[in-house]
């Protein structure tokens, strides 16, 4: 097991992004049981408005002091769509068929991903996004890329303050009472279709500084990195137990380090050599979903739901 | 439970299926324009990337293809006949391809086809052009398979298509050139091997693990990664405990630009090598540490020909957005070699155009030859390019430099 350090820092790290995305899902899931699939592209236009915000202001400027005006701009971006969808896309169909938003949500993914492609400037290949110049950084015997450190930051940040939105504010209680019985909380006085904006925008919220992470990370944008990425993330929410925060996160840990291990060690098992390797990272991270959702089908942190419907 | 599985199930299908479903042909130029009497319009097709990942080899792909047809209706190459041009996008996806090559094929007044870059694109298109009978000529693939069947390993080979030509050589040229150099020019004794599963990144890597393990030089580990991959962080870590001193990449710039960043920064000093999907200009904007990687690429450098001189100092002066990339110089003789057909099936038909002329061309191309852009341009009995010069690239600083040029034998 030689490099076991390193395997475990690149699946942590690239299991923070996929939480910070699988959030938006597990929110807006939570709240409206809606499974949002425009999320993956709501992170990547939360990528181009980064981008945006780094090609607006004066060449030259350090990337230090850019950052925040960058996570801004993406934030900025992605809340918009976000906030945009759920109010023109989602609203009006909120008591409709459940497949309806569903196919809803998959015509505006692809909607969104041509928006882009179409009119933002030279997005029809991937664009260079902003990179830390300098080398990489040892941290407890693995390399850590300057870049993935903003993620490591940043995640563990995120997930604090959301806790203790949820768990202190008026708005975050109003919110788990939503999640737990709409109408009763509607008939409580809380402003529902308020705090479903809000899940909205705090997932995309998210979601564009998963964005900023990425580009710092691979040093590139482009108008389909949503499709995969958000896939996984998704897989990250079901896997954590979706509908729960913590497990998101959890869920998104577990997805990439089940991906790291899997790339590095499976081929050392003996008689496994040809399962293992990159082609076959994605095939054992979905035979662990499985595994997991045959044993523990509410997620690993999900709680049991009793039959509403 | 309500139906949660149910959901999840439906929406990971529809999902997958939206992946091929997304990615029709957008551009739509329908180009049926007779002028009525003497003069005769034929339409030279053209499928690449022109979106996408690979837009940048595509669309000096496509401006290239639109400067030689430019030219022929310029110098009037073809008396009587004007050449008009149809470019379709790809998107570097086979379904695509083969729509669009059912498209060109279904336009009376296509003579020929230029493209496509994707090997695993071609695969899609041959059967597509051989049954209606139309030329398909590629500057860009260079799967052998393509050509010779896929028993040419064992030297079984026999041609696959007598539509098909390619002005680019073939990977097992390419990979064993890239095999030979690094071995006695980069002096590298061990190598990691990454591949992304794709039919030119399979076969690049073979052939150049053939003749590198041939030479005496050691496979120390290999690999497979998705050509959408954009982290490789778990395999720079399993390729750093090899300690190799080259890292042989088959694919394209898409993933190795955050392939060859990633391998340096996870530590690793040996230069990344790839073949020509890798040999772009936008490998150097994406990938920071791009610095000492090398790449090779068929034909010599266009700017070191003389025969390209003109051609770069056309392009040029057309004003194209977009730089020619890797194939702009096989593109226009792929075209030229179109064009030149044309001419001789005109000239033999009395000056014009015969009834058949997609069958007449097919045979012309046969025989085919002149002093193109990249060299003398003529096919051999497979369909492949007799040229076999191929030249070895190394990223200095900001740019590729040529390194060294050879013509390989087999």
């Amino acid at each position: 097991m030689h490099e076991l350090p390193q395997q475990l820092a690149n699946g942590l790290i690239l299991g923070a992004m996929y939480g910070l995305i699988a959030i938006g899902y597990t929110m807006v899931y939570g709240i409206v049981q809606l499974i949002n699939f425009a999320h993956g592209e709501i992170f990547m236009v939360g990528g181009f408005g980064a981008l945006t915000a780094h090609l607006i202001l004066p060449a030259g400027t350090g990337l230090l002091l850019a950052l925040p005006l960058m996570i801004l701009g993406g934030i900025l971006a992605a809340v918009a769509v976000g906030v945009a969808a759920e109010r023109f896309a989602y609203r009006p169909l909120r008591n409709a068929p459940r497949l309806a938003p569903l196919i809803t949500a998959i015509g505006l993914s692809i909607a969104l991903q041509q928006a882009i492609w179409k009119w933002y400037p030279d997005a029809k290949k991937a664009r260079v996004f902003p990179q830390f110049k300098g080398d990489s950084i040892e941290i407890l015997g693995a390399t850590v890329q300057r870049g993935e450190i903003f993620l490591l930051v940043a995640a563990p940040l995120c997930m604090l303050a959301l806790g203790l939105f949820v768990a202190r504010t008026r708005t975050g209680r109003g919110m788990q009472a939503t999640a737990q019985d709409p109408d009763t909380a509607r008939l409580m006085g809380i402003n529902t279709d308020r705090i479903i904006v809000i899940a909205f925008a705090i997932g995309a919220a998210f979601a564009a500084i998963a964005a900023v992470a990425h580009g710092l990370k691979y040093g590139q944008v482009d108008f389909r990195m949503g499709f995969i990425t958000g896939l996984k993330a998704f897989t990250a929410a079901v896997l954590g137990g979706i509908g729960n925060i913590y497990g998101a996160m959890l869920g998104g840990v577990v997805l990439g380090v089940a991906e790291a291990l899997a790339t590095g060690y499976i081929e050392e098992i003996p008689g496994m050599t040809q399962f293992g390797g990159g082609s076959w990272k994605d095939v054992w991270a979905f035979v662990l979903l499985i595994l997991v959702l045959l044993l523990r089908p509410q997620g690993l942190l999900g709680e049991r739901v009793a039959d509403r419907a | 439970m309500r139906h949660h599985s149910l959901l999840l199930l439906t929406t990971a299908i529809t999902t997958g299926a939206l992946t091929l479903s997304a990615c029709g042909s957008r551009d739509d130029k329908g180009s049926d324009s007779d002028d009525g009497g003497k003069k005769t319009t034929v339409t030279i097709g053209l499928d690449a990337p022109l979106t996408g990942d690979l837009s940048a080899l595509g669309q000096g792909i496509k401006n290239s293809a639109h400067l030689a047809i430019t030219n022929a209706n310029k110098n009037k190459e073809v008396p009587g006949v004007t050449f008009e041009f149809s470019p379709l996008d790809d998107q570097a996806q086979p379904t695509s391809g083969q729509q669009n090559t059912t498209k060109l094929a279904g336009d009376k007044n296509v003579v020929g086809i230029v493209g496509p870059l994707n090997s695993s694109v071609a695969q899609s298109m041959q059967q597509v052009a051989q049954a209606n009978n139309v030329a398909l000529i590629s500057p860009a693939n260079t799967t052998p398979d393509l050509t010779q069947g896929k028993d040419w390993k064992e030297n079984n080979r026999k041609r696959q298509f007598s539509t098909y030509f390619r002005t680019a050589t073939t990977d097992e040229v390419q990979g064993a050139f890239g095999g030979q150099y690094a071995y006695e020019h980069i002096k590298a004794k061990t190598v990691y091997v990454i591949d992304d599963q794709k039919t030119y990144g399979v076969g690049l890597a073979a052939a150049f693990s053939a003749k590198f393990t041939a030479l005496g030089g050691k496979i120390v580990g290999t690999e497979h990664v998705n050509p959408e991959d954009r982290d490789f962080k778990a395999i720079v870590s399993k390729a750093k405990s090899t300690n190799p001193d080259l890292i042989f990449y088959g694919g394209e710039y898409p993933a190795a630009a955050p392939l060859s960043q990633q391998l340096k920064d996870g530590g690793l000093k040996a230069p990344l090598m790839g073949g020509d999907g890798m040999y772009s200009g936008d490998y150097i904007t994406l990938n920071k540490k791009s610095a000492g990687d090398y790449a090779t690429s068929v034909g010599k450098p266009v700017e070191q020909l003389d025969s390209a001189k003109k051609f770069i100092a056309d392009y040029k002066a057309a004003g194209y957005k977009d730089r020619y990339e890797a194939y702009g110089g096989s593109t226009y003789d792929a075209t030229w070699a179109i064009i030149q057909a044309v001419k001789a099936v005109v000239s033999e038909n009395g000056g014009k155009l015969p009834t058949d002329a997609r069958a007449k061309v097919v045979q012309a191309l046969n025989k085919v030859s002149f002093d193109g852009v990249t060299g003398r341009v003529s096919f051999d009995q497979y369909g492949d390019t007799t040229n076999t010069m191929i030249t070895a690239y190394q990223v200095d600083a900001t740019a590729w430099k040529a390194r060294h040029s050879a013509e390989y034998k087999r």
